[in-house]
């Protein structure tokens, strides 16, 4: 489903990412694991085509078609979504409405009808009871005041509702206590499916207990430095990410 | 800062120039150097941005009002005050009193409706609030951006009276909203709050003041606006705090988007304060749109355009969520959701 080859992007001028190579094939669930600077972030960003992430080489196809070309909001309606690390506050518009337009936003793009009220109400209230949240959250300005859990779980309630097929999962452990691990987790496996693929971005083994990976990538410096199955994380939970960044010496801070 | 006396069409000496201190960001004397002439007796049918909140009409066209240009509100009343401009390239001046009774209370719905490109038109309002008397005023202009508009209100409160505004303004070639209120303190409450939404050449100027003569006196301002292209903004926004004026509760907010690399905003909030015991404080803010919630927005499918309205949108709706009245406050929204197309 995704095919990433030989990926260059420089943040502010400066190479974060250094020819970085990853196949993700639908129905998986990939692992991206590496030490802090290692340019995981910038992975999920680049993908999601934020400005000031500029690819200087490589490719990233989605389902053949070339992603890197595609403006923010087509890669979302072509299902695209990015969980993010830090999900941002929006004063005045409240969560409903911004879900609302944005799923009405991708139908638009992909030529379907507008989903009506009733119908988009009764969607969010099913997943948003799912999530074990308080629907009445969702009439607040999107994520304003909300805590680090809140924001994480409307970011899973969001991906629930728009059904994405690309899901970017963006450091979803970070700010989570234990119970909110646990429900964001179930929330993120009930959207494992054959026709999804998920990359989930984490520099904690702690997430892949609950989010089983069929693959784990090493990110160091830039670069994919080495891949194997679930046991390449708990190997890493114990002997941390050194012997990647020793090995690349000077390039790696 | 000091204001001078009301302008008069009819002698050009009146008309202010850059000089004065008041008129600093609005240059009126650059566009109008001489007495325009005389707008043509008109008129038109009922109507207006208001019309479907009901109430009385009182319409002033080209300066000429049908009535006696007065409103004397008793009990609970509903006006849709109109000021037409239909004179092409002329003047015109209105000149209107408005009466609360204590106690009374009244929804004053004011527009400014230009029909007719070029012309000037300025208007003056008395208004005078007794003791315990409610005035909700809301403005709303629509006005080419070839026409020079003026429009100033001086306020007067009882004790115990509750003035609120709202202006919404897409500007003209010249505009100004100016309100002076004379505060008594007293259990008196103020509200004066705008929105300015200004695309291509256009100006607004909204200019306030709030004199605070006596204790225990509330006021609150909040100002929010947009500019794109070569527009202009302008808050002069000034409360007083008069000596013996204590237990005085004044708040001022004045927060604009720039849009575009041209576009320009004036911001002069003042607080002058000469009493004890006073609680004031003001913020002024001039930015552009955060582009990381544009991002997040862009991310979930959201165009960038449709993205930017929402966020602008969302900034601006601040204001009109403080409207009380639902329907008013509804109409308000959608003239700003209209701003955004």
């Amino acid at each position: 489903m995704l095919n990433i080859k030989d990926l260059h992007v420089t943040v502010g001028g400066k190479p974060i990412l250094k020819g970085l190579t990853l196949d993700l094939p639908s129905g998986e669930v990939h692992a991206v694991m590496g030490p802090n600077g290692a340019g995981k972030s910038t992975l999920a960003y680049a993908l999601a085509g934020r400005a000031g992430y500029e690819v200087t080489a490589g490719t990233a196809t989605y389902d053949g078609q070339d992603l890197l070309a595609l403006d923010p909001s087509e890669r979302a309606a072509k299902g695209v979504f990015l969980s993010f690390q830090y999900p941002l506050e929006i004063p005045g518009v409240p969560g409903i409405t911004f879900l609302r337009t944005a799923m009405n936003a991708q139908r638009k793009a992909r030529g379907e009808d507008e989903v009506s009220a009733p119908e988009f109400l009764k969607l969010v209230r099913e997943k948003a009871k799912a999530l074990r949240m308080d629907f009445d959250m969702l009439k607040r300005p999107l994520n304003v005041g909300f805590s680090g859990g809140e924001k994480k779980r409307m970011e899973i309630l969001q991906m629930a509702v728009l059904e994405p097929r690309l899901l970017i999962l963006d450091e979803t452990d970070s700010g989570l206590d234990i119970d909110a691990l646990r429900v964001v987790s179930e929330g993120v496996n009930a959207l494992r499916s054959p026709d999804r693929a998920m990359l989930v971005i984490t520099h904690y083994q702690r997430l892949l207990d609950y989010i089983k990976p069929d693959k784990v990538h090493v990110l160091a410096a830039g670069r994919i430095a080495d891949t194997g199955g679930p046991e390449l994380a708990l190997e890493l939970e114990k002997s941390g990410y050194d012997k990647y960044v020793s090995n690349l010496g000077d390039e790696a801070a | 800062m000091t204001f001078p006396a009301r302008i008069d069409l009819a002698d050009a000496t009146t008309f202010p120039t850059r000089r004065v201190e008041a008129w600093k960001y609005t240059d009126l004397r650059k566009l109008l150097r001489e007495t325009p002439p005389v707008s043509p007796v008109a008129a038109v049918a009922p109507g207006g941005p208001f019309l479907a909140l009901g109430g009385d009409e009182l319409a002033f066209v080209n300066g000429r009002c049908a009535a006696a240009p007065q409103i004397v509100a008793e009990g609970d009343q509903t006006v849709r005050l109109r000021f037409v401009s239909t004179g092409e390239g002329t003047g015109h001046q209105a000149d209107c009193t408005i009466e609360v009774r204590p106690g009374a209370s009244l929804l004053l719905l004011e527009s400014y409706e230009g029909q007719a490109g070029g012309y000037v038109s300025n208007a003056a309002l008395d208004i005078m609030l007794g003791d315990d008397a409610r005035l909700t005023r809301v403005i709303l202009t629509d006005e080419p951006d070839t026409a020079i508009s003026l429009a100033r209100a001086d306020v007067r409160l009882g004790a115990g009276a509750g003035f609120t505004q709202t202006t919404l303004t897409s500007g003209a070639r010249l505009q100004r909203q100016e309100t002076h209120v004379a505060h008594p303190g007293a259990g008196a409450s103020v509200r004066v709050d705008s929105v300015y939404v200004l695309g291509d050449a256009r100006h607004a100027d909204l200019t306030t003041t709030v004199v605070h003569t006596g204790p225990d006196g509330v006021t609150s301002q909040l100002t929010k606006g947009v500019v794109r292209d070569t527009a202009r903004g302008v808050f002069q926004g000034q409360i007083v705090v008069r000596e013996g004026a204590d237990g005085t509760d004044a708040r001022m907010g004045h927060h604009a988007l720039i849009l575009s690399d041209r576009g320009e905003v004036d911001a002069k909030p003042e607080l002058e304060i000469y009493a004890d015991d006073v609680q004031c404080a003001h913020g002024n803010t001039i930015g552009s749109l955060d582009e990381n919630a544009l991002f997040y927005a862009r991310s979930r499918g959201i165009p960038e355009d449709v993205a930017r309205a929402m966020l602008t949108e969302a900034f601006l709706a601040e204001v009109t969520d403080r409207i009380e009245r639902e329907d008013v406050r509804d109409l308000c929204r959608a003239w700003l959701a209209e701003q955004m197309a």
